[in-house]
């Protein structure tokens, strides 16, 4: 294009650009909550995935899992009773086919017995359904161990928060509470306080959080320390904000991640302590039914019924080991800085 | 640091007295009664054993003299075995316990110590996720289920060890120890990971490989040591787990330690002997931590003992 051509060309051709400057600051992905951040970070932890399909499948199989085979965990039929595992289809594949020792031979004891249902995880000695049963101790343990870990949360959120947040006078009584309640060992007070209440649910609930909260209380305490001495919460206060507000607006949101990640990691610990009470004779009675006391029933059993001990002993392994995995995904999801 | 022992002294002291009051007045709450067919002594009896075992008196008069003797390290006397006092009843049965808890400690650690070491140094090859994942098996796998099946293949299935009992010298004690010792392993072993993962990327290690030292010499000469420090704070909760474990482990093997008499004293409301065995394990859990976290600040001179805890 020559000069002459150029000089000719109209004004409004031309079109003046500016250089903003804000726009070399311009973010080009939507900005993260902190919350999608985390599950970006936790999406890519294989393992805390695959444990959470774990545990949501048996959530969903503690739930329907009684239902499933038409059988109920209470009905006894002493003619159906110690039999092995049968479960259709696998059976020709040569295990769970009710094969079983009598008198020290392999033998088919369905068939000896006549029975022409299907026991999928065996009966036990009264002849219950161990299916059913299995899946309702699985539900029984979930729910000792969400209600537990629920209680330990207020309560270890509560005095935490409280103890940290004001301070002074109020910090130091509670806190030399808490130091001689931590000296006691967890066991010996869980044992004194199941002996001395009705043995069941609701006794064991209380057993497990009435020191289960002490962790949770310091853990909160600390982080609210530290939060509460920073610039924004200064800030905030300088503004008029009340208590409530900077608890509500500034300290919790901060503090949640922790919270949640202490939480997964109580749950496992309730599971555990339901399992082992139940195992030394002090947790659920008869005829409930929870992994521990299954895994008790079956150990008395195992020499000669070794699959009544192994599915109790199974799920509850599998269900410690999830919830173990997702604890440990979402500490590093949550709190990257933190180590352990 | 006077100051500082001092104070935990106190507090250990009181957390102590605490207990004793608290077992003490709930052992009075519990229901049943340690005597044996107690309904079936007439008044005279009952009037004559209650007299024998002290349990006559009014309760605070009890208390006094329950505080009393224990002041002088006297647990008094078990109800059950016939006036054996509940002193006596634990020292036979400490060394089986002893056994097993050390054996337990040495051996998972230093298992736990090597999976860790290997798992960072080879971080993220096969060898780390083996070792995490056996680590988060430790962890997740609670003992008695792992005493339990121990018990059924090694024992009775492939009868390589003893079933139980505490007759057959020290092979009565591997499998037990092992049972017991899943939960030291995987604490260290995960410890040590950690650690070890932060030391290796220090300066120090940077400054030992621009020096020439091979691989060997870092690992263990330079990293090793620093990342074993903070492995002290574990041993609290390490002791902790092993004394929990102790009360199902020796359940199930049949080990005539205290961890079974404690259950067994459960199940025939031996009041003395529960409140015996819960003051002996509650001093040796306050104990041990106390020590752990002497040691702590010995080993680590970063770490200032009167600071306390934030």
């Amino acid at each position: 294009m020559r000069k002459e051509e150029l000089q000719q060309l109209p004004p409004e051709k031309f079109e003046r650009i500016t250089i903003d400057s804000s726009r070399a600051e311009r973010i080009t992905k939507p900005s993260l909550s902190f919350w999608q951040d985390a599950w970006l970070r936790l999406r890519k932890n294989k393992a805390a995935i695959v444990s959470m399909v774990v545990l949501i499948l048996l959530i969903i199989m503690a739930l329907i899992g009684p239902h499933l085979n038409g059988h109920d965990g209470e009905t006894q039929i002493l003619r159906h009773a110690n039999l092995p595992p049968k479960i259709p289809g696998v059976e020709n594949l040569g295990i769970f086919d009710g094969m079983g020792q009598l008198g020290g031979e392999k033998v088919n004891l369905y068939e000896i017995k006549k029975v022409d249902e299907y026991y999928w995880f065996g009966t036990d000695g009264l002849g219950r359904d161990l299916f059913t049963r299995v899946w309702e101790g699985t539900q029984i343990s979930l729910l000792i161990a969400f209600v537990a870990a629920a209680i330990d949360v207020v309560i270890g959120v509560l005095y935490g928060g409280i103890s940290g947040y004001f301070g002074g006078r109020v910090d130091d009584v509670m806190q030399r509470i808490v130091e001689i309640l931590i000296g006691i060992p967890t066991l010996i007070i869980v044992i004194l306080m199941l002996l001395i209440m009705e043995p069941g649910l609701t006794a064991i609930i209380i057993a497990i959080s009435i020191t289960g909260w002490i962790g949770m209380s310091r853990i909160v305490r600390a982080q609210t320390l530290k939060y509460r001495g920073q610039e924004f919460v200064l800030a905030s206060r300088t503004l008029g904000a009340s208590d409530k507000r900077i608890i509500g607006k500034h300290l919790l949101p901060n503090i949640m991640g922790i919270i949640i990640i202490n939480t997964m990691f109580t749950i496992p610990t309730a599971i555990f302590f339901e399992a082992f009470l139940s195992f030394i004779g002090l947790g659920l009675q008869p005829p409930n039914a929870s992994l521990g006391t299954l895994i008790n029933d079956g150990y008395k059993v195992m020499e000669h019924q070794p699959y009544f001990l192994l599915f109790p002993a199974v799920i509850i392994s599998v269900l410690m080991i999830a919830f173990n995995l997702i604890g440990d995904g979402l500490r590093d999801a949550l709190d990257p800085k933190m180590k352990d | 640091m006077v100051k500082y022992i001092g104070k935990r002294l106190v507090y250990m002291f009181l957390t102590m007295f605490l207990i004793a009051t608290a077992t003490f007045f709930l052992m009075q709450t519990l229901p049943g009664s340690p005597i044996a067919s107690y309904n079936k002594l007439n008044e005279t009896q009952r009037a004559i054993v209650e007299k024998k075992y002290g349990i006559d008196k009014p309760k605070p008069v009890q208390y006094a003299i329950y505080m009393k003797n224990l002041a002088k390290g006297d647990l008094g006397t078990s109800f059950v075995f016939k006036g054996k006092s509940v002193n006596d009843l634990l020292a036979t049965r400490v060394k089986p316990s002893f056994i097993l808890g050390a054996q337990a400690m040495v051996f998972g650690t230093l298992i736990g110590i090597l999976l860790g070491m290997l798992a960072a140094l080879k971080q993220n090859t096969i060898w780390d996720y083996g070792s995490t994942f056996f680590a988060i098996l430790g962890v997740s796998i609670p003992s008695f289920v792992f005493a339990s099946l121990l018990q059924y293949w090694v024992a009775s299935q492939w009868h390589l060890l003893p079933v139980g009992l505490w007759n057959d010298g020290w092979k009565s004690s591997i499998l037990p120890s092992i049972a017991l010792a899943m939960g030291p392993l995987a604490l260290s072993a995960r410890f040590i990971r950690t650690e070890m993962i932060e030391v290796l990327s220090s300066d120090y290690i940077t400054l030992a490989k621009a020096k020439g030292a091979n691989g060997f010499e870092i690992a263990f000469k330079h990293a090793f040591r620093n990342a074993l420090i903070p492995l002290v704070t574990v041993l609290g909760p390490v002791a902790a787990g092993i004394v929990t474990g102790s009360l199902v482990v020796e359940q199930i093997f049949a080990i005539p330690g205290i961890g079974e008499q404690f259950v067994s004293s459960i199940m025939t409301n031996d009041f003395a002997t529960i409140m015996g065995t819960t003051l002996f394990f509650s001093a040796l859990l306050i104990f041990i931590i106390f020590i752990v976290d002497l040691l702590y600040g010995i080993i680590d001179p970063r770490i200032r003992l009167s600071g306390g805890k934030g």
